[in-house]
């Protein structure tokens, strides 16, 4: 998977998540959360999605460190590219 | 002959306008069933029937707004006679056959702000939409009667509404969708009744407030174990630690589960704990887990997960929005250090909980350090309860959030 689908995928699982934003205004530079204001369970509810979309697992700890969409595509490019 | 009528779905609810019906005459309908779609003022729920039978006739149409209580559709018993049902159907005129018709008055602000997605939807050509769908339309202003839907049955789905969006051209708004005439109709809808709710709440309820701070530590450290290593559609959210705590503990201290109904305290059948849920565009909702004791934490997680999940997409049953015997809310994600709520009526409770943040913790020995705590709160009714229970009910969430492997298990019975 490249980086454009990667990143088409997870903006899917976010909106599949959080079907109120729009995904088109999300400023992939700053950090995700504080943006579209998801709480634990929607960060879970994503992570679980993204897991199901591209088959990437991101851990706990990692995922406290991705916080915005720049570094997420980044991670999980460069893991379905490792798998 | 089998009455199914709009139920109250929530306190704060007196009327609902019908989507669509998810059965058809002649169908079998077993226990729990959704058989309609009802738009409130919160969120387009599924109402479900608890009786089991056959759907004899449909008496509401679609876009009609019906005051609680309506008679929706008539079932018929295993082995009833049909013409019979008809012939007593037939017999209900007069004022009890009054609900049936549309309620009179201009009800529903959301039609009338919305004119592409609900008011073009007469009944003959009502498309077939996903609730989720439905609300998304609602919120991108599309008519989903020109859609065309690629789900199941032609119906339209959510994808479908997300595709009609893109190829329309239309400026970014804000990373939260809130700006469109739609979206601010629910909002305006939504805060009338909570408004009505939360006044009826202030002006009725006398509240007392009790706080504690509560070590976290040990359910911390627990959380972290068991998530390490697990794949993520099976981890622990700490929020399911929290809200486990308090099922156990009201389990010891009912008089804080339940209702105040005509100047007396009805304990809740079971726990069934409302989870308050903050919109994006605006209020909120408090939909139940129900007999949040008898689950571990894994399934009560996962539980969790869903309803936030169809909280959000607006897919609602009709049970978790009447039944809940408590509120909890958990403010902790917005980074507040501790919440004192506002009881939701006619429940006779509400527990909040802060933040989970390092602070200074004198230990058992007379030391201090850093640990994790979390600030738990109770706003209760003073006329079912005390403050010294109310304290019991606390001490009992703390102790409890000392012992996770005990709170992880399952109640076998109730």
């Amino acid at each position: 998977m490249n980086r454009d689908e990667v990143r088409a995928a997870l903006l899917k699982a976010l909106v599949d998540v959080a079907p109120e934003i729009d995904a088109a205004a999300l400023v992939a530079a700053k950090p995700l959360r504080r943006q579209v204001d998801l709480d634990s369970a929607d960060w879970l509810n994503f992570l679980v999605a993204v897991h199901q979309a591209i088959g990437v697992d991101i851990p706990d700890a990692v995922a406290a460190r991705l916080d915005t969409l720049d570094k997420l595509v980044d991670w999980c490019a460069q893991r379905s590219a490792a798998a | 002959m089998i009455e199914f009528r709009l139920p109250a779905m929530g306190s704060d609810m007196d009327q609902g306008t019908l989507l669509e019906w998810r059965v058809q005459p002649g169908d079998r309908v077993v226990r729990g069933q959704v058989l309609a779609v009802v738009d409130t003022a919160k969120a387009a729920i599924e109402v479900e029937c608890w009786h089991e039978g056959i759907v004899h006739a449909l008496l509401a149409k679609p876009g009609v707004t019906l005051p609680v209580g309506s008679l929706m559709a008539v079932l018929r018993a295993e082995g009833e006679d049909a013409d019979e049902v008809t012939r007593s159907l037939a017999q209900r005129t007069g004022p009890e056959a009054g609900p049936i018709a549309p309620v009179p008055m201009p009800v529903a602000p959301v039609p009338q702000a919305v004119p592409a997605a609900a008011a073009a939807a007469t009944p003959g050509e009502r498309p077939r939409i996903s609730p989720a769908a439905r609300r998304r339309a609602r919120e991108l202003g599309i008519d989903p009667v020109r859609l065309a839907g690629h789900a199941g049955g032609g119906a339209v789905s959510l994808h479908d509404v997300e595709a009609a969006a893109q190829s329309a051209a239309r400026p970014p708004a804000s990373a939260v969708a809130v700006a469109t005439a739609a979206g601010g109709a629910r909002a305006h809808a939504m805060r009338q009744v909570i408004a009505a709710a939360m006044s009826r709440s202030k002006r009725e309820i006398p509240h007392y407030y009790l706080a504690e701070d509560i070590a976290f530590e040990r359910a911390a450290a627990w959380l972290a174990e068991r998530n390490q290593g697990l794949p993520v559609s099976e981890r622990l959210l700490s929020a399911a630690v929290l809200l486990k705590a308090v099922a156990l503990a009201l389990r010891r201290c009912p008089e804080f589960n339940g209702t105040w109904r005509d100047g007396g305290f009805v304990p809740g059948a079971g726990v069934h704990l409302g989870v308050a849920v903050a919109m994006r565009e605006g209020g909120l909702v408090a939909p139940a887990l129900h007999d949040v004791p008898t689950l571990d934490l894994a399934t009560l997680t996962r539980a969790l997960l869903d309803l936030v999940k169809r909280t959000r997409a607006g897919a609602l049953r009709s049970s978790e929005l009447a039944d809940a015997t408590i509120t909890v809310t958990n403010l902790g994600d917005q980074g507040v250090g501790s919440v004192l709520g506002v009881i939701y009526p006619p429940q006779v409770a509400l527990v909040g909980f802060g933040r989970v943040a390092q602070r200074p913790w004198v230990t058992g020995d007379g030391g201090l350090r850093a640990a994790p705590v979390v600030t738990a709160t109770l706003a209760a009714d003073h006329r079912a309860s005390d403050g010294h229970r109310g304290a019991l009910l606390l001490a009992e969430i703390r102790e409890l959030l000392q012992e996770p492997d005990a709170l992880d298990a399952r109640e076998e019975t109730r």
